[in-house]
C-alpha cells in the first residue's frame, strides 16, 4: 500500500524539453568580444586544454575542447571573455552536413526520426559524461518520450554515444563497438574528452579524440554536457528541433 | 610528515613491522624514480596505524646501480598485491615472490621493456602496440564453464573485463581485467603548474569530483604549509557533503536496478536529479567542479544559496525517508538483499578495504573521524557500522550516512564563519613532498605529491577508495549466484575512472 500511495503522491515529474533554464552560476561557453584584445596571451597560456588561440589580436574559443573552467575569465587583461550560460553547443558533422549530399542526410533522417535507439561506449571517461547520459533516462527527462531509447548490444544500435578520450587499452573496444553497429549509423562525441581529446593533455596511454579513430557525426561540448545539452544534440542530429 | 628511509632489500621486514599482524592497514605503496635527485628509485608505503600517529611512511631506496628488484610486501598482507603489480608496469622495479605478476594497468597492447612512469621515458615517444594473450585466471574442472563479460557492458557503466568461473548457477571464481579507462593521469601532469594539474585532478572521476579536488589542495596545502581560511574549510565540508549525498542517494536507487525494482529506481534517480540540480546552483556544475580549489574556495556560498540548500535538505529528507521505508518493508526487496554478497570481516582487514565496504564489514573507519581534515573537526556526526558484510549492509550504512551528511550540512550552514575565500600557494621548496586525504563517498580517496622546480609537478600518485576496494569484490561474489553479481557489484559501487587514472 505504501508502494502505491508513494508513486501516486509523487505524481508525474517528467519534464518538456527545456522546461528548466541552466542556473545562474552554470558558466557554459566561453566567448570574447569581436574588438582586438591586445593579446596577452594569458587565457591561451591559462587554458588547461588549450581551447584557445588568438588570431590576428582575436580571442577565438574551441568549444569542443573548452571544460567551463573559467580560468581565462579570471586571467583576461582586457575583460572581454565572458561565459555566456550557453549550453546548447551540439555542432554536426559527418553525414549529417551540407557537403554530405541532402539524399544521404535525409535518409538517415527519415529512417530514425521517431525512433533512435542508442549504444553508450564509454572509450575513457571519468564517467560524468555516463552519468548525465544515464539521468537521460531518468523520470524527469524520460528520453523515452521523443522516442529515443538505449540498448544493450551495438546491434541493436542506430546510434553510439562515445565518451572519454580514447585510450590505448580500449580503442580495439571502440573499434569492434562500432563495426559491430549496422549500418546507417551515426557516432556521437559526447564531452570534451570525446570531442576534443585535450582534458589531459598528452599521454602515453591515450590516443586522442573519438574522430581519430571513428567517424564523428555530432559533437556536444561540455564538461560534462548537461542532461539537457545532450538532448539538443540528439534532437539537432534528428533535425526535430 | 616523518618517513623511514630503508634500504629496498628490507622492505618485506619492515613492512611486516609497520603492519603489526594485521593491527594497522595499508594505505598506499607507489614508487617514484628519484635517479635525478640521488641516485634512486623509492619505494613508498603509507600505513595506517592504530593509535597516534595516524600514518606512518616507509620510503624503501633502491640505488639505480642495483638489480631493479625488491621483496615482495605481498606475504605480509594481500593489500599490496595490485599495488606491485602496477609498481612492476610502470616503473620495471620487480617484486620478488609476488605470486601473480600479470600487467595489471597496461593491457597485453603494450611492450614489456617501456615503463612509462621512469622519468627518461618521454610520453611523446611512439610506443608500437604489441598484442599477446592477455591470461585470465580461472578454475579448471569437469562441468565448469568460464562466462566472459566486458568491457563494453548492456548498460550505461565504465568498463571493465570479469571471467566468471561457473558450477551451474553458482559463481566459484571471478578474476577480473581492469583498468581500460587508463589514462596516465600521473605521468600526464609531471611538470605542469600546481594550479595547472588540479584541472586533471579534478577530473580523475565525475562521482568523486570533490574528493580528488579535496585531496589534492590538501596534498598542495600541506608541502607549501599555506594556511586557508576557515571559511574556506566549512565551504569545503559543504561541498564534500553534497557530493556524498547525491552519489549514496543515486547508488541507492541504483543498487535496486541490480534486482529490478522499478519504484526504487525511478525514486533514486528522481531524488538524484534533484539533487544534481542543486549541485549546479552552488558550484555551476551539476558534478560540483568549480568550487574546491588549491588555497581554499574559488566561489562562495551566499545567503541565498544557503537558504536554497536548508530548503531542498528538508524537502529531500522527507522524501528518501519515504523511499527507504519501501525497501525496508519489502520482503522481495529484502530476500535479495540480505546474505547476499558477504565479505567477511577478516578478508576486509586483509585487504585494508576502506569506506562503505569497510563499515558494512564491522570496521569503523572513516578519514572525517579519524584524521579530521577541513571542518570536520567540528562537526558532530555518527559513524554507523553494520556487521552482517552483505549488499544490506552496504545499502544501510549509505542510508544512514546520508541522514548523517544532512545533519553534517545543517550545521556547516549554520555555522559558516566569515573569511577570505583562498590564499595564495607560496613558491615550495623542490621536491618536497606530502599528501593529502579525503573521505569520498566511497571511502578514503589520498592523493600523494612531490614538487619540482617552480611549484611544478614531479611525481602524482592516487590512490583511490575504489581501487583499494575493488579486490574485495572478488572475495565477496564468488559462492554467489551470477544474476546476484550486478547487485553485488553495485552494493560496491566502485568507479573504475578512479581505480584507472
Amino acid at each position: 500500500m505504501s508502494l502505491l500511495s508513494k508513486i501516486i503522491n509523487t505524481g508525474v515529474v517528467t519534464e518538456k524539453l527545456d522546461a528548466t533554464s541552466a542556473p545562474h552560476r552554470f558558466r557554459g561557453a566561453m566567448r570574447a568580444g569581436k574588438q582586438d584584445c591586445g593579446a596577452c596571451m594569458a587565457c591561451s597560456e591559462t587554458c588547461p586544454t588549450g581551447a584557445i588561440v588568438i588570431q590576428n589580436g582575436r580571442v577565438q574559443v574551441n568549444d569542443k575542447d573548452c571544460i567551463f573552467c573559467g580560468r581565462c575569465i579570471e586571467r583576461c587583461e582586457a575583460q572581454l571573455i565572458k561565459n555566456t550560460g550557453q549550453y546548447k553547443l551540439a555542432t554536426l558533422s559527418g553525414s549529417l552536413t551540407e557537403t554530405a549530399g541532402n539524399e544521404l542526410r535525409k535518409k538517415i533522417r527519415r529512417v530514425l526520426n521517431r525512433s533512435m535507439h542508442i549504444r553508450h561506449v564509454d572509450a575513457g571517461s571519468c564517467n560524468a559524461c555516463d552519468f548525465e547520459m544515464a539521468a537521460l533516462n531518468n523520470p524527469i527527462y524520460d528520453l523515452q518520450q521523443y522516442g529515443i531509447d538505449f540498448v544493450p548490444s551495438p546491434r541493436h544500435a542506430d546510434l553510439l554515444m562515445v565518451t572519454g578520450v580514447v585510450t590505448r587499452n580500449l580503442t580495439q573496444a571502440l573499434q569492434m563497438t562500432y563495426e559491430a553497429t549496422p549500418t546507417p549509423k551515426l557516432v556521437m562525441a559526447v564531452g570534451a574528452c570525446a570531442a576534443g581529446g585535450r582534458t589531459f593533455g598528452d599521454s602515453y596511454a591515450i590516443r586522442g579524440s573519438v574522430d581519430k579513430l571513428v567517424p564523428v557525426d555530432i559533437y556536444v561540448p561540455g564538461c560534462p554536457p548537461r542532461p539537457q545539452a545532450l538532448l539538443y544534440g540528439l534532437l539537432l542530429a534528428l533535425d526535430r528541433l | 610528515m616523518e618517513q623511514e628511509k630503508i634500504w629496498a632489500g628490507d622492505l618485506q621486514a619492515a613492512a611486516a613491522k609497520a603492519y603489526d599482524n594485521g593491527r594497522n592497514s595499508l594505505v598506499a605503496m607507489f614508487a617514484n624514480d628519484e635517479r635525478q635527485i640521488d641516485g634512486h628509485f623509492a619505494i613508498y608505503c603509507i600505513f595506517s596505524l592504530a593509535q597516534t600517529p595516524y600514518f606512518k611512511i616507509l620510503k624503501a631506496q633502491l640505488h639505480e646501480s642495483e638489480p631493479l628488484e625488491f621483496p615482495s610486501v605481498v606475504p605480509v598482507t594481500s593489500a599490496a598485491a595490485w599495488y606491485e603489480r602496477e609498481i612492476h608496469d610502470l616503473f620495471g622495479l620487480k617484486p620478488i615472490g609476488h605470486p601473480d605478476l600479470r600487467p595489471l594497468v597496461l593491457h597485453e597492447n603494450w611492450p614489456h621493456d617501456h615503463h612509462p612512469l621512469c622519468k627518461d621515458f618521454d610520453i611523446h615517444t611512439p610506443v608500437p602496440t604489441v598484442s599477446e594473450e592477455y591470461k585470465m585466471e580461472y578454475v579448471h574442472g569437469e562441468g565448469v564453464f568460464e562466462v566472459p563479460v566486458g568491457p563494453i557492458h548492456a548498460g550505461i557503466i565504465e568498463p571493465g573485463h570479469f571471467r566468471f568461473s561457473q558450477a551451474g548457477e553458482n559463481t566459484i571464481h571471478l578474476d577480473a581485467k581492469l583498468f581500460f579507462t587508463h589514462r596516465g593521469i600521473e605521468k600526464a601532469v609531471e611538470g605542469l603548474t600546481i594550479d595547472k594539474a588540479f584541472y586533471q585532478a579534478e577530473r580523475i572521476c565525475g562521482a568523486c569530483t570533490a574528493s580528488h579536488a579535496l585531496s589534492y589542495s590538501q596534498a598542495v596545502e600541506s608541502i607549501a604549509g599555506a594556511v586557508i581560511s576557515n571559511r574556506a574549510r566549512y565551504l569545503r565540508v559543504i561541498v564534500a557533503e553534497l557530493e556524498r549525498l547525491h552519489n549514496h542517494v543515486g547508488d541507492i536507487g541504483n543498487l535496486c536496478a541490480g534486482l529490478g525494482f522499478a519504484v526504487g529506481v525511478s525514486n533514486g534517480a528522481r531524488l538524484k536529479e534533484e539533487l544534481m540540480r542543486l549541485n549546479e546552483l552552488v558550484t555551476g556544475n551539476r558534478f560540483l567542479r568549480g568550487l574546491i580549489v588549491p588555497g581554499g574556495a574559488a566561489l562562495d556560498i551566499t545567503t541565498e544559496i544557503a537558504h536554497e540548500i536548508s530548503r531542498m535538505l528538508r524537502a529531500i529528507e522527507t522524501d528518501f525517508i519515504e523511499v527507504l521505508d519501501l525497501l525496508r518493508e519489502n520482503d522481495a526487496f529484502l530476500d535479495r538483499v540480505n546474505t547476499t554478497g558477504i565479505l567477511p570481516r577478516q578478508a576486509a582487514l586483509d585487504l585494508s578495504v576502506v569506506g562503505v565496504a569497510a563499515r558494512a564489514s564491522g570496521i569503523s573507519k572513516d578519514m572525517r573521524r579519524d584524521v579530521p581534515y577541513a571542518a570536520y573537526q567540528n562537526m558532530n556526526f555518527k559513524v554507523p557500522v553494520y556487521t552482517s558484510g552483505d549488499v544490506a549492509a552496504r545499502l544501510w550504512v549509505r542510508a544512514d550516512e546520508t541522514i548523517q551528511s544532512i545533519r553534517i550540512l545543517r550545521q556547516a550552514l549554520a555555522g559558516l564563519p566569515s573569511g577570505t575565500l583562498r590564499v595564495e600557494i607560496p613558491a615550495i621548496k623542490p621536491y618536497s613532498s606530502g599528501f593529502g586525504w579525503s573521505e569520498s563517498p566511497r571511502g578514503g580517496n589520498v592523493h600523494w605529491l612531490m614538487i619540482g622546480e617552480g611549484n611544478t609537478i614531479y611525481r602524482y600518485f592516487v590512490r583511490s577508495a575504489s581501487y583499494a576496494n575493488w579486490p574485495a569484490v572478488a572475495v565477496a561474489d564468488p559462492g554467489n549466484i551470477i544474476p546476484d553479481f550486478p547487485l553485488i557489484n553495485k552494493s560496491f559501487e566502485l568507479c573504475y575512472a578512479c581505480i584507472d587514472r
